[in-house]
């Protein structure tokens, strides 16, 4: 299946089909349940990473893009449930088959985990030397002394200045900044092979960001690792991924090469993302909206699940619900404008135009 | 739907918090009932000799005790000494200590550590010893009195709880509104009783068991209400010496008192679970 | 000849908070640290900086939620701490604020209704039928259902919440309101559907916003004029035009260029700044951020002196030795 316009549904890229991607997600689904019903948080989510890659998970609150993240680690929690039929295979190996003790020995020394608030995700009473050489130990028979050499050289590693004086401290002596270079350091000590990183700098200012994202770049380089982004801001994807999903609805709705997507979004939804955000290099104008609210997990509209909200819905869009639909090479959306592109005239102004 | 109904919601799918409401419901109705359902007079000794410790059976269902008295009617009415006390003198202690509280919340810094220096002085003294010294002293202390003593001697944790929570709240955000809406402290006050309200009910069914207890522990060393009026910890006292001779004299009014003070745990534990603000999305 | 609706001068706000293993010593937070500027009618403000720096309480300051320690807020020529209880409260019907966290600003065990109604009653602007046609009329203008009225926050998005709370200030009929990082806590597509709504007011009820945030784009997308602040003082303040294409301060370069642009052809050169701002209770020598500063003309004079905003260009003004 190579460059055709049916529905592809593994994206392998031509000449690819032999190697085993670094992690592959097939028809992932996690549900929860609630008072309502069962929400149906991630609902048939394919991905693939590839090794030393850099890809991006964008959505809003609520598109699943979190759930997905602890879905390959199988940290749903007691209630969350990960579907039969769901796949995740990391170099081949299906995680979900695996019993808890395997499981264990993935999560941070294959699999590393990074997450938004860095003051909640250390303890509050051990210092972070010690929480780091814990973190070796916990995969590595290497003694107590080893382990935190390996701490401190880690902790240099991430520009932690005076990191052997700094791992005598506590997560609360340290600033926002240093404690996600500590929770890097924590994450990549055992030179995990894939970094998943669910919004690593929005809690932190913009110039402690760019610090951050520095960071995460020359590590990348060093260490050869593949970063899952997970996050909502647009302009971190676009300056740091190679390759974007774009989630709604517990689905992917577009999937392309970053600059294949930002110069011509081919989903409605990623349109009117892009849109909606202020930017910095243009003068002020009004924001074009999407309007109305993502939908509960619990009721996903029938048919494509961005038609309430879709200034181009026609009734197909109302009925059926697309498949990922390829519109270019490497370039798939789940949009039937794919199909008909004719259709794609506004009822409203476009952009830029005041009504 | 209001923030009440959603805890009410969430109270009913909490089993042991519905067991233990329904319960202290039925321990409540029985109580009030005692005339209707109780088969003798709690006081009346109808025959001290020939009936005296008799084992449960068709007649007394509970048996007798040692004064040939029917035990399951004395347990029905022992229940309503312990409930009006464990009642009246939890949700007393919680409205003064809620009062304080709140006052104490919303004041200048100076009055409210006048305030709360009190209550650490009062929550130093030593609450049982003291209400022992009192009751040994008042011989015939009346019913009213043990409720008002108990109540006094017990609002200063409510009191506590409730001016921590006026604390917090009133450096949120929606307080600043109202403050920038114009809102006096009386605005703000008002913005806030809804929540105290909420934490003030869970103090207040938490307390009943612990006072029931008290009371009961009290009656027990043959303070307070005194015989013949029966009260579960009188009773358990005539029983000590018929342990194991006549186990029915003490066992029961043991017994509801477990069942009475648990019910009520639960029903606070859940309520706890229920209104908080926390689980509230 | 009116002046400003807004005139704040040398306004300072410090907090003393106790310090030490049994808090026997104290220490000064200087959140606010001098700060003069000036809004008209029908104008806005963009004030943009980091966490710490001070903007929320200079916001918080200037609707005297929180004690000056030094300066004076004038709003259309009256001096806001020299009026009484009674003054302050009439003053308060014309100054508003719309906060952040649209989760906690708004009682969660009180209706929208009731919540939009509140301005009305304690102003008595109006009872009654009259009151519940108001309640539904704000917020129709906002773009909520009249069905809101009963409902309770939990039942809301963040952005119907913002909206909610957006209602409730319009209630008094304000001629400012401080917004105050009012859609940092929103999605994309919702904060556009906010800012939007925000602008849409000002166009017709001629309002003047100060709009606080960290967010420079978003800053540059409502306002006009924009000042930057760093520990408790504005470092540039000036035409957004100006301040977007020719920024002078090192940390307003700094500020930008570690913004990341959602478009991944633009490749620019980051500035990394070193380190991470200093503590407002001990505040470096000389300029605040000679620390961090990577000008390369910064010497003993930096570090000694602290520098003046002045004018650079027409109404763009900067507090830096070495700007030009």
């Amino acid at each position: 299946m190579t460059g055709s316009a049916t529905p592809a549904t593994p994206a392998t890229p031509p000449g690819r089909e032999a190697r085993v991607p670094l992690l592959e997600l097939r028809d992932l689904r996690v549900t929860f349940p609630v008072a309502g019903g069962v929400a149906r948080a991630v609902d048939g989510l394919d991905l693939l990473v590839e090794a030393g890659e850099t890809v991006g998970l964008v959505g809003e609150s609520g598109c699943g893009k979190s759930v997905t993240a602890l879905a390959i680690l199988r940290l749903v929690g007691p209630d969350g449930h990960i579907a039969h039929g769901s796949s995740v295979r990391l170099e081949g190996r299906d995680l979900l088959a695996l019993p808890g003790k395997e499981m264990r020995a993935v999560r941070g020394n294959h699999v590393a985990l990074v997450f938004q608030e860095p003051l909640s995700a250390l303890n509050p009473v051990l210092r972070i030397g010690a929480q780091i050489a814990e973190a070796v130990r916990a995969h590595e028979s290497v003694t107590r002394a080893t382990a935190r050499w390996r701490a401190i050289e880690m902790l240099t590693m991430v520009g932690l200045p005076e990191a052997e004086r700094r791992a005598r401290q506590y997560p609360h002596q340290l600033s926002g900044g240093m404690r996600q270079r500590v929770m890097i350091a924590m994450a990549l000590v055992c030179r995990p092979k894939l970094l998943i990183a669910d919004e690593p700098t929005t809690a932190l200012d913009v110039t402690i960001q760019a610090e951050i994202l520095e960071l995460l770049a020359e590590l990348q380089r060093k260490l050869g690792m593949a970063v899952l982004l997970i996050t909502h801001n647009l302009g971190l994807v676009a300056e740091t991924t190679q390759r974007v999903a774009v989630m709604y609805g517990g689905q992917i709705v577009e999937e392309a090469a970053t600059e294949a997507l930002f110069a011509r979004a081919a989903h409605p939804y990623t349109e009117g993302l892009l849109a909606a955000v202020p930017r910095l290099d243009e003068p002020r104008e009004r924001l074009r909206v999407i309007p109305g609210q993502v939908p509960p997990a619990t009721s996903w509209p029938a048919g494509c699940r961005f038609h309430p909200r879709c200034p181009y819905a026609w009734e197909r869009c109302r009925t059926e619900a697309p498949p990922l639909l390829e519109a270019a090479p490497g370039h798939r959306a789940r949009c039937w404008l794919v199909e008909e592109p004719a259709r794609r005239t506004r009822a409203d102004a476009p952009p830029g135009e005041k009504p | 739907m209001s923030p009440w109904r959603l805890a009410w919601r969430r109270l009913r799918v909490n089993r042991a918090a519905v067991a233990g409401g329904v319960l202290a419901g039925l321990i409540a109705l029985a109580t009030i009932a005692a005339p209707l359902l109780a088969p003798a007079d709690p006081l009346a000794q109808p025959d001290p000799v020939g009936l005296q410790n008799l084992p449960p059976g068709a007649g007394h269902l509970l048996g007798t005790d040692g004064f040939s008295r029917d035990v399951l009617s004395r347990t029905l009415y022992g229940a309503r000494v312990s409930l009006a006390v464990g009642l009246l003198a939890a949700l007393l202690a919680v409205l003064v200590g809620g009062g304080v509280g709140f006052a104490a919340g919303l004041s200048r810094p100076a009055v409210d550590r006048l305030l709360m220096r009190g209550v650490d002085v009062a929550l130093a003294l030593p609450r049982v010893f003291l209400l022992l010294a009192v009751f040994a002293l008042w011989e015939g202390v009346p019913l009213a009195a043990v409720i008002l003593l108990i109540a006094g001697t017990g609002w200063f944790e409510s009191s506590r709880l409730v001016r921590a929570h006026v604390r917090s709240l009133r450096d949120s955000d929606f307080v600043a509104a109202a403050r920038a809406l114009g809102a006096g402290r009386a605005g703000v006050a008002r913005h806030l009783l809804p929540h105290v309200g909420a934490t003030l009910i869970v103090c207040a069914t938490l307390d009943i068991g612990n006072i029931i207890l008290l009371e009961a522990g009290l009656s027990y060393l043959g303070l307070g209400v005194q015989p013949p009026t029966p009260t579960w910890g009188n009773m358990i006292l005539e029983g000590k010496d018929l342990l194991f001779a006549a186990p029915w004299i003490a066992l029961a009014p043991g017994l509801a008192l477990l069942f009475t003070v648990v019910a009520f745990n639960l029903l606070g534990d859940g309520l706890r679970d229920a209104l908080d603000p926390r689980r509230a999305r | 000849m009116t002046g400003p609706l807004l005139d704040v001068r040398e306004l300072a706000t410090h907090f003393t908070r106790r310090a030490g293993l049994f808090g026997t010593r104290t220490e000064t937070v200087r959140a606010v640290n001098g700060v003069s500027f000036t809004i008209g009618r029908h104008d806005t403000l963009g004030l943009v900086g980091e966490s710490g720096c001070g903007k929320t309480t200079l916001a918080r300051t200037i609707l005297r939620l929180v004690e000056r320690t030094a300066g004076e807020v004038r709003f259309d020529g009256q001096d806001l701490f020299a009026l009484g209880p009674a003054a302050l409260r009439r003053m308060r019907r014309r100054m508003q604020i719309v906060f952040q966290d649209p989760y906690a600003s708004l009682n969660p065990r009180m209706t929208i209704g009731r919540a939009v109604r509140e301005g009305l009653e304690i102003h008595e602007l109006a009872r009654g039928d009259a009151a519940d046609r108001r309640v539904v009329e704000l917020l129709d203008e906002v773009g909520l259902g009249a069905d809101a009225v009963t409902r309770y926050p939990h039942e809301f998005s963040g952005g119907q919440r913002q909206r909610a709370v957006v209602a409730r200030a319009l209630a008094v009929d304000p001629d400012f309101i401080a917004c105050d990082e009012p859609v940092s806590a929103l999605d994309v597509s919702v904060a556009a559907q906010v800012l939007n709504l925000l602008a849409d007011l000002q166009a017709r009820r001629g309002l003047s916003y100060l709009f606080v945030s960290h967010d420079l784009a978003v800053v540059r997308h409502v306002a006009p004029r924009v000042a930057v602040m760093y520990l408790g003082r504005f470092v540039e303040v000036g035409p957004a035009a100006e301040i977007y294409e020719r920024p002078k301060h090192p940390y307003t370069q700094a500020l930008l260029s570690a913004v990341p642009v959602p478009d991944p052809k633009t490749r620019r050169a980051r500035i990394i700044l070193a380190g991470d701002p200093p503590s407002p209770v001990h505040p470096p020598p000389g300029c605040p951020f000679q620390p961090r500063c990577h000008h390369p003309l910064k010497d003993a004079t930096c570090t000694a002196v602290r520098p003046e905003l002045r004018e650079l260009a027409a109404d763009h003004r900067v507090a830096c030795h070495k700007a030009d």
